[in-house]
């Protein structure tokens, strides 16, 4: 491998070795570039070649632009000032810089002509500079830019790259354009033509189906069923792909639910209450974020891109006091009236809202992305854009976190010992009353992590968390109570189910769906997924 | 059998609450009608529509009480059989604006016009015809309340479970009905009403027929709840409320009986939306809002719950503090709604009926002897939380309610 | 079927277990008509969720329970099985606290209990003859206006009793009939309970010892979720393992 790699370096540098005298030819005219260009304008045809020669002999990318032009017509010289242009439509363009040039009132333009043999020069210089480049990433992108524009007259040089090719990716490249090339060209006969088949259907990427719908049109008999199966194969890989694609939008929607559903599932669950008011625990955390963010913007800005992550912690925080703050002044008062502590939690929903309404106004708010969480990657033909991708790995870290402390710290210990037999909790000398609210204090403060979270996919405004209770309910409803690993399921069910009824029912329908096909589930399973069992819960 | 029912049903407080309605569906049109405006007892005809309205919420207050205060299921999804009776109405009156839209359609309403629909939808037809629509109104809701509970109440969703399913339900109805390809005239609704029966809406004696319509159908459903809640039945339905299981030890399908609650309910319900939408003049989704129905409840617990009187008392003095809050501070009012939620909830259980019973029947108590007290919420709660803790989360059984 | 025909409650190898936790092992009881019989046991010996199981609150994962020799009550839901004639008084006493003593045995009382036939029902002079005779059997016809609630501890006993005796099921299944009786309530209910059983099966779960002595009837003691011993309350007391499980020494 090494000897190999070894071996290639020395033959790559053997033509600069053996003929220093090319190497600083080239150079020379690499400083030339301008001027040779300038010259194809009063140039004879033998002139030409030999400027196209020396043209190519640089390796400048910035010579590609003229050459295309020359060969395809377009290189034009105005008499008057002597420059040459490109004509692309109905502006001239300088040939070098590619900026629009103002012509004079008195241009005279004429075109350059170039001759069939010029043109292959031409061509086989454009390809040979790309083709044949030592960077392999030019060479793709030269591959590519075959497939895209196939033409039987670059087959030999298809081939010849080709053979001379040694890196995999750019070798698949050239193959499927050369593949494409001669689907399309009908002079080919039919056995090279239907072998070409399969590999344009692995190689041409997403074109594949396209190119070879079209290459239907007008194929031969024989070629057809080959075509058609190829299509059918690309199909059902494109389904597995759009569906994986649908998981995946469905997984970065579950995790959001995850998000907003688990403080839910816990005070209900440990506590018996249902917190109303949850869905603007996750609103003030997304204010809590923009205030942050505004904070920082103005007195650190060196600090914006971590704003969110110094968010985290003052959204918890903020929503875990104002949650304690809730369980000791309201619900306590209220236990054992989980219709009531509903209601009253509702109302004080009302207020809070009505609260952030009077001081942030009922417009919306921005947060902006960090630079980390911008832009979007390609993951074998998926697209995942970084913000979904750290909600995703956000909403899991609280998960296992939320786990880690339900089930090897203390208070989880207590609260686990409420959840399944408060009195006897109490007899055992846990301070029941503390551990209500701390668990309440708790999942508010998740609410409010949730509420980090959101400000990247959705607008803050005093609404926020209205558009997530009712979903964050299905979620505790579907996933059960007692177990955070129902909510879990619960919570990615419901997304994914979610992202897969939408192209089909739409995103409202597929909703309404959605909660129909919950309240059947519950006929089924009245507590939910994973529910406790035992006597305990039958008393 | 029926008199027997009929006799039980009008006890002494029954009476009352139902003579006092019939007098007001007479005496408050009369008092529009025969009183020249400007003179002494004169009641201006915007506000006989804003008394009708109240009473139809009034209605619908009652219904809920019958479910929540009397068998101790808390829907969160009134609402949704509310609208659905108003979009029965709307959609007769609909009908009825025959070639008078802006279209000028004969038998299509402006916004099928404007969606290019090219004939009614079936479920339109049949509702130029107002006792097939009158029907619609008691249908629709019940059999959606009948199939809801069938399956609800037979897999046991009690408690929260159940509120927040009905929850859902409402939140279902709401996108729905904000679809325009629904065909129930999307976000804008139903409105620019012209007639009915015949007459213009918005006439002064319509809207005086629709007040007296609306207080007698108060009255009735009074009457419809007295008669269920004095009966056996009734007394079975607060059994399920306090007790469940129990009450299915004794041999008595508890799903039936929440079951014909809950239907019983919703019609009502439904009825209160079909009299609201001729006299507010318009039907649209928001009817749907889930917090519509909860404000429903807090209607129904302020004025009291398990009582007839208490959602009607109730129903009316949310709704004037909501119209005199939105009219002088609207900014306020949802401040003062929610703060209401939350005093209910804690110092007021038992609504204004329940205080006035404790302040007057207080002191009768204390004449009468040794007459025995029903245990105060908070007795009843510490009650259930000393003998049965284990159970908060887990089983949603309705607690004893009081 | 012969082995079962001449039975009232005939339970076979049933068992059910919460997750993993075997509430009842195997266990196999046979109550004849008119018999009584006496559960006693450990706390968590089974007992509660025996009833349970009888009664369609639980359903077994194994085994049979049939009821009048033919009658699978494990396809049945509670409501089903209380109108087949099977009658349960709680170890906690549930009665109706919002409503008055009366009230409850209107209530419990045997008459249909369909919806309209609820809805519309009149008692009859026969149902208030009824409903008087069991208030004064189980003593409280002085407080029948009263609300339940406002009843003490044994009061409620003894109108969840009276509720059974409304109910005039075939088999009655009383579960600490007598915690937070005094002394002669408790002899009082050994002799009203020995009185229904001359009609009807009663089986009764207690750990008062002196009050299944007054009953005098055949005693099974369950342990782990199993038949541990069966007898008379002597032969089942005199069983060393009984003494050694339960009883101690």
């Amino acid at each position: 491998m090494l000897i190999l790699r070894a071996l290639r370096l020395v033959l790559l540098a053997l033509p600069f070795l053996l003929l220093p005298n090319s190497a600083i030819r080239a150079q020379e005219a690499a400083t030339d570039i301008p001027a040779a260009i300038q010259a194809m304008g009063e140039a004879s045809l033998k002139e030409l070649q030999q400027i196209v020669a020396d043209l190519a002999a640089t390796g400048s990318d910035s010579v590609v632009p003229a050459l295309t032009a020359l060969g395809a017509g377009n290189l034009y010289l105005d008499e008057t000032s002597g420059t040459v242009l490109i004509e692309r439509g109905s502006t001239y363009l300088d040939p070098i810089s590619g900026e629009p040039v103002e012509l004079g009132a008195d241009a005279d333009l004429s075109k350059i002509r170039v001759n069939n043999g010029l043109r292959r020069d031409i061509a086989a210089a454009l390809a040979g500079m790309t083709l044949m480049s030592d960077n392999p990433s030019r060479r793709l992108t030269a591959a590519q830019g075959f497939l895209a524009n196939p033409d039987p007259a670059n087959i030999p040089l298809l081939d010849e790259a080709i053979a001379a090719e040694t890196d995999a990716n750019v070798l698949k490249a050239m193959q499927a354009a050369r593949a494409v090339t001669i689907l399309g060209d009908g002079e080919q006969s039919v056995e090279d033509r239907q072998a070409a088949v399969p590999l344009v259907a692995s190689g041409a990427g997403r074109n594949a189906l396209t190119i070879l719908n079209s290459a239907l049109n007008g194929a031969p008999e024989e070629l057809v069923p080959t075509i058609h199966s190829a299509i059918a194969g690309l199909e059902q890989e494109r389904a597995i792909w759009g569906a994986l694609q649908n998981v995946w939008f469905g997984l970065s929607l579950g995790s959001v639910l995850l998000l907003a559903a688990i403080g839910l599932a816990i005070t209900f669950g440990v506590m018996g209450v249902i917190n109303m008011a949850h869905g603007e625990m996750v609103m003030l955390g997304a204010y809590t974020t923009f205030i942050v963010q505004l904070v920082i913007r103005q007195n650190f800005p060196g600090l914006l891109d971590y704003s969110l992550l110094i968010a985290l912690p003052c959204a918890f925080l903020v929503t875990g006091a104002i949650g304690v703050g809730i369980e000791r002044g309201i619900i306590r008062w209220l236990y054992g009236r989980p219709l009531e502590t509903l209601l009253a939690t509702w109302g004080l929903s009302l207020i809070l809202q009505q609260t952030v309404r009077s001081i942030f106004g009922p417009t919306n708010q921005m947060v902006i992305a960090p630079t980390w969480m911008a832009g979007s990657t390609e993951f074998f033909g998926l697209s995942i854009t970084y913000g979904r991708f750290w909600i995703v790995i956000f909403a899991l870290i609280v998960f296992f976190m939320l786990l880690l402390i339900l089930n090897r710290t203390p208070l989880g210990l207590q609260m686990r010992a409420v959840t399944q037999n408060r009195r006897m909790a109490s007899a055992m000398g846990i301070r029941t009353p503390f551990v209500d609210a701390m668990t309440f204090g708790l999942g508010s403060g998740i609410a409010g992590l949730a509420g980090v979270a959101l400000t990247q996919i959705d607008n803050i405004s005093p609404n926020l968390g209205q558009n997530y209770i009712i979903d964050s309910f299905m979620v505790v409803v579907f996933g059960g109570v007692g177990n955070l690993w129902g909510t879990l399921v619960g919570a990615l069910t419901l997304g994914v189910a979610n992202k897969f009824l939408e192209p089909y029912a739409g995103a409202v329908l597929g909703k309404i769906l959605i909660l129909v096909l919950i309240i059947l589930f519950i006929q089924r399973r009245p507590r939910g997924l994973f529910a406790l069992k035992g006597r305990a819960v039958e008393q | 059998m029926l008199t027997q029912a009929l006799f039980r049903a009008l006890d002494k407080k029954a009476v009352w609450v139902i003579g006092i309605f019939l007098a007001v569906a007479i005496l408050v049109p009369m008092a529009n009608l025969l009183i020249p405006p400007g003179q002494f007892g004169h009641v201006p005809t915007y506000l006989v529509s804003l008394m009708g309205k109240y009473l139809a919420y009034a209605i619908l207050a009652l219904a809920l009480d019958l479910v929540w205060g009397y068998c101790g299921i808390l829907s969160l999804g009134h609402g949704a059989f509310f609208a659905l009776g108003g979009y029965a109405m709307g959609m007769y009156l609909m009908r009825q604006i025959g070639s008078r839209g802006v279209y000028g359609n004969p038998v299509l309403p402006d916004f099928m016009v404007f969606l290019n629909y090219s004939e009614l939808p079936w479920f339109w037809l049949g509702f130029d015809n107002f006792w097939f629509a009158m029907l619609m109104v008691v249908f629709v809701p019940g059999l959606l309340a009948f199939v809801f509970g069938f399956f609800a109440f037979r897999s046991r969703v009690t408690g929260v479970y159940l509120s927040i399913i009905t929850q859902a339900m409402t939140f279902a109805l709401l996108l729905a009905f904000f679809r325009n390809d629904m065909g129930f005239g999307g976000n804008n609704g139903l409105t620019d009403f012209k007639d009915i029966l015949g007459v213009p809406v918005q006439a002064q004696t319509t809207r005086a027929t629709l007040f007296a319509a609306t207080a007698i159908t108060l009255a009735l459903s009074v009457l419809v709840c007295s008669l269920i809640v004095n009966s056996k039945l009734g007394k079975v339905m607060v059994a399920v409320r306090d007790a469940e299981s129990r009450t299915r030890f004794l041999g008595y399908r508890v799903e039936y009986v929440k079951l014909f609650a809950f239907t019983v309910s919703a019609i009502m319900a439904g009825i209160a939306g079909a009299l609201y939408v001729p006299q507010v003049g318009i039907i649209n989704p928001s009817e749907f809002d889930p917090a519509n129905s909860i404000e429903v409840v807090i209607w129904t617990a302020v004025g009291g719950r398990g009582t007839l009187i208490g959602p009607i008392i109730g129903a009316i003095v949310v709704n004037l503090g909501k119209s005199w809050f939105t009219t002088t501070l609207p900014e306020l009012w949802l401040f003062a709604l929610g703060a209401l939620f939350i005093f209910t909830t804690l110092f007021l259980p038992k609504g204004i009926v329940g205080l006035w019973n404790q302040i007057f029947g207080a002191r009768k108590t204390v004449a009468a002897g040794d007459q025995p007290e029903a245990p105060t919420p908070e007795q009843s709660a510490d009650i259930e939380r000393g003998e049965d803790p284990s159970s908060f989360g887990h089983e949603a059984q309705p607690k004893p309610a009081e | 079927m012969s082995a079962h025909t001449d039975t009232m409650l005939y339970l076979d190898g049933v068992s059910v277990a919460f997750d993993g936790f075997k509430a009842i092992n195997n266990l196999s009881i046979i109550v004849k008509p008119a018999e009584m019989l006496a559960i006693i046991g450990p706390n968590g010996a089974g007992k509660t969720t025996m009833m349970d199981i009888i009664t369609g609150k639980t359903s077994p994962d194994a085994g049979q329970v049939l009821f009048d020799g033919r009658t699978d009550l494990t396809k049945l839901d509670e409501a089903a099985i209380a109108n087949l004639g099977i009658g349960r008084k709680f170890q906690k006493p549930t009665v109706f606290e919002s409503h008055t003593v009366w009230d409850n045995l209107e209530m419990a009382l045997k008459k249909p209990r369909g919806i309209f036939s609820t809805l519309f029902y009149t008692a009859s002079e026969d149902d208030i003859a009824r409903i008087t005779e069991i208030l004064e059997t189980v003593r409280l016809i002085a407080r029948k206006d009263e609300l339940a609630a406002n009843l003490s501890h044994g009061q409620k006993q003894w109108l969840e009793i009276g509720m059974l005796l409304a109910q005039d099921p075939k088999l009655l299944l009383v579960d600490e009939p007598v915690a937070g009786m005094t002394d002669s309530e408790t002899e009082e209910t050994a002799k009203l309970l020995r009185e229904i059983s001359q009609t009807r099966s009663v089986v009764v779960v207690e750990h008062d010892m002196s009050f299944v002595r007054d009953l005098g009837s055949r005693v099974v003691c369950l342990a782990e979720g199993s038949v541990l011993a069966e007898g008379s309350l002597d032969q089942v007391s005199a069983n060393p393992v009984v003494i050694e499980r339960y009883l101690g020494r």
